[in-house]
């Protein structure tokens, strides 16, 4: 089994597919689920707090804003852990969380320079260009065994 | 561990929510439902959900997506109630992921089938320069 990290990280499609075929999907969401069974936070929307920025420190600069540093906090460690990667580059929908672009570019730098097997591909737009588009991730995880 | 996952059924499916919610019901395990329009919010210790995980996508294969969700539901945290009302943080990428559902369930569905991939699709050739400078020739001709 690997870990393989989904961009956009909260997509169901790709962390379902990663799923289906035994491997371990990295997505925003587990990472918050720690935060939230955490004891002892306070509990503002996300149960991010200054400590988070500071933690961003690791992958961007000061002077970088704390919205990007905050969502590396927790998109950092999952970089960190991931074996393989999926990204989507026509990722057209990405707010909240995924809303900030400097850290989605950031966040897909530092996938491709971690020199792991990585597979980028776009959303489908008919049933033709669906069928390749699960067939490669299909393939493409089943590589990683 | 608590894990919550949200189930969701794409348009095509032929399963219900409510049948998800039965089926669970029926397995037996400590686990709670919600039931939405899109599926089912399930949540429980992370063993009980894994073993659940398998027995509802063994219900449509092709037409059934599970993600991980963050907050168990009713979390006040998340709570539509408690927040004044208003979609939830990542209602907005779910419901365009299932516009394209029905598309991707296709994937699974055909290799169930034992199809084999379609061919890669030819690229658009740009024209060149020449082939330019002629139509518009042709067009203002």
């Amino acid at each position: 089994m690997v870990k393989v990290m989904v961009y956009p990280p909260t997509s169901m499609i790709l962390s379902d597919l990663v799923e289906r075929t035994g491997h371990e999907a990295l997505v925003v969401s587990k990472e918050v689920r720690k935060k939230v069974n955490t004891a002892g936070l306070d509990s503002p929307p996300l149960n991010m707090t200054p400590e988070d920025p500071k933690k961003g420190l690791k992958y961007a600069a000061v002077d970088v804003p704390s919205g990007v540093r905050g969502r590396m906090s927790l998109l950092g460690p999952m970089i960190e852990e991931a074996d393989a990667a999926i990204i989507i580059m026509n990722d057209r929908c990405t707010l909240g969380c995924t809303g900030c672009a400097r850290t989605n570019e950031l966040t897909r730098f530092l996938l491709r320079t971690k020199r792991i097997p990585i597979l980028e591909l776009d959303y489908p737009a008919d049933e033709l260009s669906a069928r390749r588009f699960v067939h490669k991730i299909r393939e493409f995880l089943e590589g990683l065994n | 561990m608590k894990a919550t996952k949200y189930v969701i059924t794409g348009q095509d499916s032929d399963v219900l929510p409510s049948d998800i919610a039965l089926k669970i019901y029926e397995l037996g395990r400590d686990i709670n439902v919600k039931e939405t329009c899109f599926g089912v919010i399930i949540d429980g210790e992370e063993e009980d959900i894994e073993a659940t995980v398998e027995d509802i996508r063994a219900m449509d294969e092709s037409n059934i997506f599970i993600k991980d969700r963050g907050f168990p539901p009713g979390d006040p945290r998340r709570c539509r109630g408690h927040r004044g009302g208003g979609a939830r943080p990542g209602f907005y990428m779910m419901q365009y992921e299932s516009e394209i559902l029905p598309l991707i369930s296709r994937g699974p569905a055909s290799e169930a089938r034992g199809e084999e991939a379609p061919p890669k699709a030819e690229s658009v050739k740009r024209p060149g320069l020449a082939e330019l400078e002629e139509m518009i020739k042709e067009e203002f001709s």
